[in-house]
Order: structure tokens, then C-alpha cells, then sequence
């Protein structure tokens, strides 16, 4: 019966924040004047430049180590390999494979270093792994900005500051459309000018990479680690080298964030080399948490959910802010305020059904601890 | 226990490096043309800025609510009473200890509702007040948008739509207390003879007697208060909450007191800096205080539960003594800007190497 309620509300709540983001969709998207066509090619081209990303934020969450903000370090690590093999002039699909080849070095490197830093920080995983993020930024621009060119030759002179080192800020990428336009599909719909275009290799990567995480919690390695998100002692005290797994939780998290920048900076088709990574967790957080996902549990259905969600909202806002009234920055600010408030609204709700868990722990001890009380004193008023 | 005695070396050591690296600079300064009083000047300048900003920090560190990275809470404040002040067009130093009680009070008031969160909670404390504090920002960006301001200096353009990104405080209070009790336009300046590029020339050293007093009066009334019953009672949760619940303590009365105060001191804080710096900023501008206060009384030597007016003394003078002389005297050394570069690196990993100094889970 006591089961039987809380099942009900917590899929309630799960499911509280989705419909949530319907509903305001639904009210902005007749604001906005976008027709649906659009809308659909807009989602269509979003869905698959930032559902990697999103979907590469699970496996920290399954090993108990919350959303990992740090997956700035895996798109720091992408951005690293696409400066090195832009400096080679190779594009295209190879371009993005010695990308991949030259960052997954320096995500595993980025992402030990990570792992290492939030185990030392147990309890305040997210938080460290956010200043981790802003840190290595700082070392990733010193790099980039006055090591290349320098220190480290730089033989494409396109990507070169024009004072001799350093990176530009902004840079056309050679790998441009490289996954999108490897197979797409056009159709059209009658009454609209512009077909509709539909990247299918990015989509079968995107669900390879799904096809991956399912998978992966069903190896013995995605087993042990949701045994250390349940209960980190229980997984101690079985065996288990805990510090390890969540260690290489954050190193495939990171390896696969680093993926997810190569792809996203496709479709993108510029790199913006020094701000680039700063909204990157901030949005694949807000997309996972919009579909529903919590820091505690998150599935790819989720993900996906959310993604669509999210990039719906951010598509209609602005406009709907200026339709609404007449102020176009109303609409930007508000979807700003809602990304990050959708990440506080989702931390608040765990954190305080974390704190009612552990009340009602307290209290069942304190009545059991009564019960043995009153059993002593019985015994003992019977002897 | 080794562990934990390594990790405090392993903090002081920071800290020592930090306050080499400034010696050094100080040192060095003279041979690439930098004025030392003038640096001196710059970093007694920002401190009186900066100090009771981090001197909020205090009481949620000490009640065990960790960094308060929540800080834009009291920032916005600070911000809102301005903007109400200027609309009844009270100047001069009425208006600034009018405006500063009221963003006290606005502070006071937010601070409740961000207590009310923070005692439904457990864990995650301060990446939800991150967010928090992020959120609020862009909440406010809306009303400074749509608050119905009327005052010509405050409102952006003609149409008067909404509030300017930067407002000169020229008009209203600025420098009132920086210049007191000199001549207001010049406050109390001392000359100070310097040897500088092959000759004796004269600088000026501006002492901010007002503000300096004002954060004095500020840190003695936090002092004070940490050594009343009340005061005592917070430390006491924040260093160990079951004693304090065992003795008796309301523990979520001192969370919550502590964030109000926390809230109401940083509004207080930010008009304070806005009067010396000559501008309030609006819009995304308070974002950009949270990680630079958090850092400063981390690097005075507070930790996430224990925090001191010392700490604060010395955290912000250290940083911003990093900061005013790294821009001017590595600049003018190598010629290349890496100010930015080196502020965010001395920043976030003062706040990493707190975050993974205590490597025990909170009870």
C-alpha cells in the first residue's frame, strides 16, 4: 500500500517537470508565429547537433556522482584535436576522425583528472566538477591562446591570430556538415518552399551512442557502477573498488562529451574557440533534466525528451518574448532564467526528497531502536 | 589525521605562494616602470571596495551553509534599493545610507525565501545556490526591463524603456564616503615621494578614510555578534550539527538567520562598491562577482565551515592585491595581457583546492 503511493508520486514528479515545459511550449509556440514547419526543421537540425552531448551526462549519474558539468573538459579535448587537424588542412569525415583520434588522448587525460578531483570531493561532486570546468578553461585558453603559434608551430596561417600566435576566436571549420551531409534526406511537404532535411548518419550515430548506453548498464562494469550510486559503502564492503569506478565513470563521460563537441561543431560549422565550452554542460544539463531526469536517476528516453523540449523552448522564447511585449531581449532573458532554473528547480527536488529519505530513516531507527527498548524492559519486569 | 594535517599544509601553501608571487611583483614593479604607491594605492582602493562583500561571506560559512555562491541574491538587492533611491532623487550620502538600509532590508527579505530552500534540502547546497543565483540574475534582467523606473538618468534612450546597463553614479553618491572627511572631489591624500625611472617624483596616495570606517564598523558588529549567544549558537551548527541539536539549538532558525544576514550584507556590499567604483552595473554584471568573493576568503583561510574577520581581511587584500598588480606589472613585463588568463586559473583553483580539502562526506 505505502509501496504502492510513493511509485505513484514519484512518477508524478518525474514526469512534473516534462509536462511543465509542455505547457509553456505549448502557450508560446501560437505567440511566437513560427509555423510548425519550421519549428520541425529547426528540431530536426538540433536534435541531432545536441543529443550526444546530453546523453553523455547518464553514466556519471548511474555511478552516483551527479550531473558532471565537467564535460566541458571533453568538448576542450574536441576543440584541441579539431585546432590540430585544421593545422594539417584535413577535413571532411577524416578531418573529424583525427579530431577524435587526437582529442581522446586529452579527454581520458582531462577526464582522470576530473574523476580524481570529484573523489576527493565526495558529497560535492557537481559543484567541484563546475569549478573543475571554469579551472581547466582558464589553462585550456592559456594554451590556446599563447602557447600555439608559439611554443607549439602552427603551420595553418587561416586559424592564426593575425600577431603571429595564438588561435583566432572564430573559426569555419574544414569538417563543416562533414557527419550531416554524409547521408541526409530531403522531402518535401507541399505548401512549403524550403524541404526538410534530415542527417540521417548523424541520427544513426546518435543511436549507436544510445545503443552503447543501454548496453552498457547491462556489462558487469555498468552493474558495479550502479551498485557504488546506490550505496558506496555497500559497494566497499563487497569488494568493489569504488574510487576506480566512479573515476572511469567520469573518464567515458568525458571520452563520449568530447565526441559530442565533434559533432555538435559540425553542424555548427564554426568553432567559437574560447567561449565554446562555457554553455555546453549548463544546456546538456538543462536538456537531460527538462526530460525528466534527475541527479540521481537518468535514462535516454529522457535525453531525448528533453533535448526536443528544451531547443523547442529556445526556439519559440525570444520571439514570443517579442510578440508579447514588443521587447525581443524579454524572451532571451527568460530562457536563460529558465535554463538555469530548471537546473536549480531539478537539484532543489532531489536534494529535498534526499533529506525526507534520510528523516524518515532517523525515524524508523528511533522506533526500532523503542521497540527493543520496550522488549528489554518486558523481559526484564518478566525475570 | 596525517591526511587531514597535509591537507591544511597543502592550503597554507597556496596561500603562501600567492603571497610571494605578490612580494615579488611588488618588488619587481620599479624595474618595468610601475609606481608602488600607486599599486599600493590600487589594492587599498579595491579592498575597501571588495571587503564587506566578502565580509558576507561570513555568517553562511560559519552556520555550515558552505560558500555562499548564492551571493547575486544579495547583489540584485544592493541593485534594486539603488534604482529605487534614485527614483525619489535622494543624492549624497542621505541617499546612500537610505539606499544601503534598504537593500539590507530587500536582502533580508530574498535571503528568507533562499533560506526557505536551503532548509528543505540536503546536500548540494552550493550547486544549487549557483544556480539559484544565475536564475535570479536573469529573473532580474526581466524586471530591470519592465520595472516601471521613471528617473531620465536611470532609463535607457527616449522611450525610457527599462533600465541603462551602466549607470553613473556622478549624479547620486559617488565617492561620498571614499572622500570623507576630506573635500569631497578629493578625500584625504597623502604625497609620498617615489623613485621611479631614474628620478625622486611625487605620487599620491588617496586613503578612502570613510569607507575603510565603514567596513571597520560592519566587521566589528559581525564580531560582536559571533561572540553573542545567537552568534555562538550558529558556529555551533555549522561545526557540528548534532552537538548543536543535542544542546538544544534550532538548527534551521540559524541556517535561515545566517543566509538573511549573509543576503542583507552582500546588498550592502554592492552599493558600497558601486559608490567607490562610479557605476552600478545592471543586467549580467553581477554574475561576475561570485567566484572572485567566493576565492577571496578562501584564500584569507576560511574553509567550507569556518570562517574568521581575519580571513576576510586578509583573503581580500591578498586577492585583490593579485589582481591590481598582475594586469599592470606582468603586462608591462612581457607585453602580453594574460590578466584574464591568470585571474580565472588563481580563482577556481582557490575554490577546488577548498573543495577537496576536507575529503570526508558532511555528516
Amino acid at each position: 500500500m505505502l509501496n504502492k503511493k510513493i511509485d505513484w508520486r514519484s512518477t508524478l514528479r518525474q514526469a512534473m517537470v516534462p509536462l511543465l515545459f509542455i505547457v509553456i511550449i505549448a502557450l508560446a509556440i501560437p505567440l511566437s508565429g513560427f509555423s510548425s514547419a519550421h519549428l520541425i526543421g529547426e528540431i530536426l537540425a538540433r536534435f541531432a547537433r545536441d543529443t550526444f552531448l546530453a546523453v553523455s551526462l547518464i553514466i556519471p549519474i548511474l555511478a552516483g556522482m551527479g550531473i558532471n558539468f565537467a564535460i566541458s573538459l571533453g568538448a576542450m579535448a574536441a576543440q584541441i584535436g579539431i585546432i590540430i587537424s585544421q593545422n594539417f588542412f584535413v577535413g571532411g569525415i577524416p578531418g573529424m576522425l583525427l579530431s577524435a583520434l587526437i582529442g581522446l588522448p586529452f579527454a581520458i587525460l582531462l577526464g582522470w583528472f576530473a574523476g580524481s578531483v570529484m573523489n576527493k570531493a565526495k558529497g560535492r561532486e557537481m559543484i567541484s566538477s563546475m569549478i573543475l570546468a571554469f579551472l581547466i578553461s582558464g589553462i585550456y585558453q592559456f594554451v590556446v591562446l599563447y602557447i600555439m603559434g608559439g611554443l607549439i608551430p602552427i603551420q595553418n596561417k587561416d586559424i592564426l591570430l593575425s600577431r603571429g600566435y595564438g588561435i583566432k576566436n572564430s573559426i569555419p571549420l574544414a569538417t563543416k556538415g562533414a557527419l550531416d551531409n554524409l547521408w541526409n534526406i530531403k522531402f518535401k511537404i507541399p505548401g512549403i518552399m524550403r524541404p526538410l532535411n534530415i542527417p540521417i548518419a548523424t541520427y544513426i550515430v546518435i543511436a549507436l551512442v544510445c545503443v552503447f548506453v543501454v548496453w552498457f548498464k547491462k556489462t558487469k562494469i555498468g552493474h558495479d557502477m550502479k551498485a557504488v550510486g546506490q550505496s558506496q559503502r555497500v559497494a566497499d564492503s563487497a569488494g568493489m573498488k569504488v574510487d576506480k569506478i566512479r573515476l572511469q565513470s567520469i573518464i567515458i563521460s568525458t571520452v563520449m562529451a568530447m565526441l559530442g563537441q565533434l559533432i555538435y561543431l559540425q553542424n555548427i560549422g564554426t568553432m567559437n574557440t574560447y567561449n565554446g565550452t562555457d554553455q555546453t554542460s549548463l544546456f546538456a544539463a538543462a536538456a537531460l533534466l527538462i526530460g525528466g531526469a534527475s541527479v540521481a536517476s537518468a535514462t535516454i528516453p529522457n535525453a531525448l525528451i528533453g533535448v526536443i523540449l528544451f531547443h523547442l523552448m529556445f526556439i519559440v522564447m525570444p520571439n514570443a518574448g517579442k510578440n508579447l511585449t514588443g521587447n525581443p531581449a524579454i524572451g532571451e532573458y527568460f530562457r536563460s532564467f529558465i535554463s538555469y532554473g530548471v537546473v536549480a528547480l531539478a537539484l532543489v527536488m532531489h536534494a529535498y526528497s534526499r533529506k525526507k529519505a534520510a528523516e524518515e530513516e532517523r525515524k524508523a531507527l528511533h522506533h526500532q531502536k523503542a521497540k527493543e527498548k520496550l522488549a528489554n524492559t518486558e523481559a526484564e519486569a518478566k525475570a | 589525521m596525517t591526511k587531514i594535517k597535509h591537507a591544511i599544509q597543502g592550503f597554507g601553501r597556496a596561500r603562501m605562494i600567492i603571497l610571494i608571487f605578490l612580494v615579488a611583483l611588488l618588488l619587481i614593479a620599479p624595474v618595468f616602470g610601475v609606481s608602488r604607491v600607486a599599486s599600493l594605492n590600487d589594492m587599498l582602493t579595491r579592498f575597501a571596495m571588495n571587503a564587506v562583500l566578502v565580509l558576507s561571506m561570513v555568517p553562511m560559512i560559519q552556520s555550515g551553509c558552505g560558500l555562499n555562491f548564492g551571493v547575486p541574491l544579495g547583489l540584485v538587492s544592493g541593485l534594486l534599493a539603488e534604482a529605487i533611491i534614485w527614483e525619489y532623487k535622494l543624492p549624497g550620502a542621505k541617499g546612500f545610507i537610505l539606499a544601503m538600509l534598504l537593500g539590507a532590508l530587500i536582502g533580508a527579505i530574498l535571503g528568507m525565501l533562499y533560506g526557505f530552500i536551503l532548509n528543505r534540502i540536503r546536500g548540494d547546497e552550493m550547486v544549487i545556490a549557483t544556480y539559484v543565483g544565475y536564475a535570479i540574475i536573469y529573473f532580474m534582467n526581466m524586471m530591470w526591463l519592465t520595472l516601471p523606473f521613471k528617473n531620465p538618468s536611470s532609463v535607457q534612450g527616449y522611450a525610457g524603456e527599462g533600465l541603462r546597463v551602466t549607470i553613473s553614479l556622478d549624479n547620486h553618491w559617488l565617492h561620498v564616503f571614499d572622500d570623507w572627511p576630506g573635500k569631497p572631489g578629493r578625500g584625504v591624500v597623502l604625497t609620498i615621494h617615489e623613485y621611479l625611472n631614474g628620478q625622486w617624483t611625487p605620487q599620491e596616495f588617496k586613503i578612502p578614510v570613510g569607507t575603510l570606517l565603514l567596513f571597520a564598523f560592519l566587521a566589528l558588529l559581525m564580531w560582536l555578534f559571533f561572540r553573542s549567544k545567537t552568534g555562538t549558537a550558529m558556529t555551533a551548527v555549522g561545526s557540528n550539527p548534532i552537538y548543536a541539536m543535542a544542546g538544544g539549538i534550532n538548527i534551521k532558525k540559524m541556517r535561515m538567520s545566517s543566509v538573511v544576514l549573509s543576503t542583507s550584507i552582500a546588498a550592502i556590499g554592492m552599493i558600497i562598491y558601486g559608490q567607490t567604483y562610479g557605476f552600478a552595473q545592471f543586467y549580467t554584471a553581477p554574475q561576475f562577482f561570485t567566484f572572485p568573493t567566493v576565492a577571496a576568503i578562501l584564500l584569507g583561510g576560511a574553509s567550507l565551515n569556518k570562517a574568521s574577520i581575519t580571513n576576510v581581511i586578509l583573503g581580500t587584500f591578498l586577492f585583490q592585491g593579485v589582481l591590481t598588480l598582475t594586469p599592470s606589472v606582468i603586462n608591462s613585463a612581457i607585453k602580453l595581457d594574460m590578466s584574464e588568463v591568470i585571474r580565472m586559473i588563481i580563482t577556481n583553483g582557490l575554490i577546488i583546492i577548498a573543495l577537496t580539502r576536507k575529503g570526508k562526506k558532511d555528516a
